[in-house]
């Protein structure tokens, strides 16, 4: 008999999400499917805006990661204008995305992805949040969290105008410098986020890393799927956030290829469903083979994982220390297993915390002369940033009078959109047999996409509650058989 | 923690519709008040954070929910579908943000309808590679297995053009002083006329530190992008030549964008007095215009770059416009 189990909704995605597991005559699972039931056309209406618009309009695409939209767009104006920021404006840049870089990954780890493991994949899921992490780690530990958000946000705050969708990017440079009082207060911040974000590390550590049933989860074959990679890297190939080149690796860590932002169309391409309003982004010259692993299928995955699999290793210090233990840990470059993304942005955040402290170290910083003035005629544009999801592309054409004629943006999480797809249906394939579905799935599924930290992952998790899951099954004339809830 | 919570505790629902999730955040940067929030209501109802499902909103008593805090704008069934639910769970209905009080940044999709929003989403953007021509369908099997979406609308709405609302929060995001004092007074029950946007009733440039240096007329010859200028920290936008929403704007906001040295873009949207805000705008900017003359005003007007596209940036579905016939698009 046929069966359809529904998680609907699933949350904490770009939107709202629903996942549809369809099970064959045995009970097994035959297809799993993510789907997104939302789309906003972001690409249709900035058609006719103004080009130095598109900082304050496309951050909306979203809350959680705006600064990123609003970083992407405000290069892709310097590409546009064909101008380049003073070394203040650019170092006021830099500080911005690396402080939204550290505030939102602390975030993630410790009210979303942290609580699997922070508190134990086996742990009711009364506890599975932040106030189990609070209970585990203890109270001072939870006062830190808010603290570390509060003062990292406050940054871009000061210096973006609103946290939630910045303002200051303008081609050339920013719109707002950084005096000595301030840089003196945040330089202040910036220590403490490196060793906030060292502190996470520590909990990590002790709290999965010294335990053997957490690292067989971790390294498990439910949670690994074998894919390309790919993210920014700077001109020694280290992790970088703000600019460099893309890097793409095969399956087996071998680069693939290495282009410019420009280059981006030659090498990325995206794949359009009918049963969703997402689309799927694959390696063109590798090509889209369908929801497949390995090395003949085009999928890849970006985000923090990805970018350490692409890189020779961290751009700091301290963050390089990790990245060598964690692929010593894990048996080598490349890392498949999902799980371990959740490593990598600790260590992504201890680089982001790490590059803020040496950006505020330097005086040069408070230069008064933050912009470049554009002379030239504005044509065409592509801005790249790693945001904390992944690789985001923001693309303009104008005419010569800098209106908007076309867009085209891939989100970062979309980047991922395949993968998520398939690390769900491989988790579900793992933990549903022969119709056997357990109240264990519930954990199962969400600990399959939660990795990725879908964009709407957002700190909304800060109050208590538990992931809502709810899995509905129906027999295959839609008969409702049975509800699993939590 | 639900069992930890007393019954009497108002119930407060939250929900989001074609928005970003900045509204959510906005209600995180509450920061170390959240948990004094927490502890005063009983959150039955928040997808992005709380175990729900639509039948389980059904189930409740009406009018059982004291109040529903719904951010984004109407663009898709499924949202106005759950927004009716919620408006007829719920005693109180605050629009909060901008989407959903006025359109918001996913109203410009007005300019636009689903067939070329679609068009350029899955078949001309040059990253797409899309042979068949597929596009997402309400409807459709897959190996055998049917698969839904919610249908996606040609106009998007505001919240009160689909449903009754009681108060507005506006911004984009909204700060959070604003939504501490909206809460508060719910909690309090000192509740302003129904109807009420919960910020002060008078324009941006009543509350703007640049307002002294704000000329009685303004004797510019062009209108200029925040691109192609130094721009002057201290000085009026208007008087530097600059595109500037304050007259248009309802203020409480903090000037976050002025203190970033950029100008409004008005997503706080009109005071009470207004109900077109790109109307007012342009009645304002005629008014300190330094000329008299017809032709010369037109003639400054016409420097402007997206009249419609900036004046009504977050207002496009609440303006008296609400869309753009698409006839003449085509």
């Amino acid at each position: 008999m046929n069966k359809r189990i529904t998680i609907d909704p699933i949350t904490r995605l770009e939107g709202h999400g629903k996942i549809e597991i369809f099970l064959d005559d045995k009970g097994d699972v035959d297809r799993a499917f993510l789907q997104i039931p939302e789309l906003r056309g972001f690409e249709q209406f900035a058609v006719g805006r103004p080009a130095e618009e598109m900082p304050r309009i496309t951050p909306r695409i979203c809350g959680v990661c705006p600064t990123a939209h609003h970083m992407a767009s405000t290069k892709a104006l310097d590409d546009l204008f064909h101008v380049e920021p003073p070394p203040a404006g650019k170092m006021i840049r830099e500080l911005i995305y690396n402080a939204f870089q550290f505030e939102d990954h602390t975030l993630h780890f410790f009210f979303l992805g942290g609580p699997d493991f922070v508190v134990g994949p086996q742990a009711p899921a009364a506890e599975r949040n932040i106030l189990g992490v609070i209970g585990k780690v203890g109270l001072e530990a939870g006062k830190k969290v808010i603290r570390a958000r509060r003062e990292a946000r406050d940054i871009i705050n000061y210096l973006g105008g609103k946290v939630i969708h910045p303002v200051c990017g303008l081609p050339g440079g920013v719109s707002k410098g950084l005096d000595e009082e301030h840089r003196i207060q945040f330089l202040e911040t910036s220590k403490f986020t490196v060793e906030f974000a060292q502190f996470a590390l520590q909990i990590f550590d002790d709290i999965v890393l010294k335990n053997k049933e957490y690292v067989d989860v971790v390294v498990g074959d439910a949670y690994k799927i074998i894919t390309y990679y790919m993210g920014l890297v700077d001109e020694n190939n280290k992790v970088n956030f703000y600019e460099g080149d893309i890097r793409v690796v095969d399956p087996e860590g071998k680069e693939f290829v290495k282009f410019k932002p420009r280059e981006y169309l030659n090498h990325v391409a995206e794949h359009v469903e009918p049963w969703t309003y997402i689309k799927f982004p694959f390696l063109k010259n590798v090509g889209w083979k369908g929801f497949v692993e390995g090395k003949e299928s085009g999928v890849y995955r970006v985000a923090p994982l990805a970018r350490l699999n692409t890189s020779d290793g961290m751009a700091t210090p301290l963050a390089q220390e990790h990245y060598e233990k964690m692929y010593e840990t894990l048996g080598g470059k490349p890392v498949h297993n999902t799980l371990a993304f959740h490593w990598a942005r600790l260590i992504e955040a201890l680089q982001a915390a790490e590059s803020m402290v040496k950006l505020l170290e330097n005086k040069d910083i408070t230069d008064p002369k933050i912009r470049n003035i554009p002379t030239e005629t504005p044509d065409e544009g592509v801005g790249v940033v790693e945001a904390p999801r992944g690789t985001l592309f923001h693309h303009y054409k104008t005419d010569e009078k800098g209106i908007i004629t076309e867009a085209n943006l891939i989100v970062a999480t979309v980047n991922n959109a395949a993968a998520i797809n398939m690390s769900i249906e491989k988790a579900a394939k793992t933990f549903i047999k022969g119709g056997n579905v357990s109240e264990g799935l519930l954990n199962m599924a969400e600990m399959a996409f939660r990795p990725y930290d879908p964009c709407h992952a957002c700190g909304t998790h800060a109050l208590p509650g538990d992931m809502p899951l709810i899995i509905n099954i129906y027999d295959k004339n839609k008969d409702f058989v049975k509800q699993l809830k939590r | 923690m639900e069992a930890k919570m007393s019954k009497e505790k108002p119930k407060v629902a939250f929900y989001w519709c074609s928005s970003c999730g900045g509204c959510e955040e906005s209600i995180v940067d509450l920061a170390e008040d959240i948990l004094d929030v927490v502890e005063a209501i009983d959150i039955v109802f928040w997808p992005v954070a709380l175990d729900f499902k639509k039948k389980d909103v059904e189930a409740m008593e009406d009018g059982s929910i004291a109040v529903s805090f719904i951010n984004g704008a109407i663009r898709l069934s499924e949202q106005e579908e759950m927004v009716k639910l919620l408006r007829k769970k719920s005693q109180l209905v605050v629009a909060h943000g901008s989407c959903s009080h006025l359109g918001g940044i996913p109203g410009l999709g007005n300019f636009w309808n689903k067939e070329t929003i679609f068009n350029r989403a899955y078949h001309t953007t040059p990253s797409t590679d899309n042979p068949d021509g597929t596009v997402p369908l309400e409807k459709v099997e897959v190996e055998g297995k049917e698969l839904t979406l919610p249908s996606f609308y040609d106009t998007v709405y505001t919240l009160d053009q689909v449903i009754d609302v009681d108060y507005y929060l506006p911004g984009c995001a909204p700060p959070p002083d604003l939504i501490l004092n909206a809460v508060k007074a719910i909690l309090e029950g000192k509740l302003p006329p129904k109807g009420s946007v919960l910020s002060p009733n008078k324009s941006l440039c009543e509350d703007c530190e640049r307002n002294e240096t704000k000329p009685e007329k303004l004797a510019i010859q062009e209108i200029k992008r925040p691109w192609e200028v130094e721009i002057d920290p201290e000085k009026c936008f208007l008087a530097q030549g600059i595109i500037c929403m304050g007259p248009a704007t309802r203020t409480g906001c903090g000037e976050r964008c002025i203190e970033a040295n950029m100008p409004c873009r008005g997503c706080f949207g009109p005071t009470d007095q207004v109900y077109d805000q790109g109307a007012k705008f342009l009645s304002a900017l005629a008014s300190i215009l330094d000329t008299d003359d017809e032709k010369e005003i037109e003639k400054i007007v016409d420097t402007i770059i997206d009249p419609a596209g900036t004046f009504y940036r977050f207002s496009l579905p609440y303006s008296i416009l609400r869309r753009r016939k698409m006839e003449a698009v085509k």
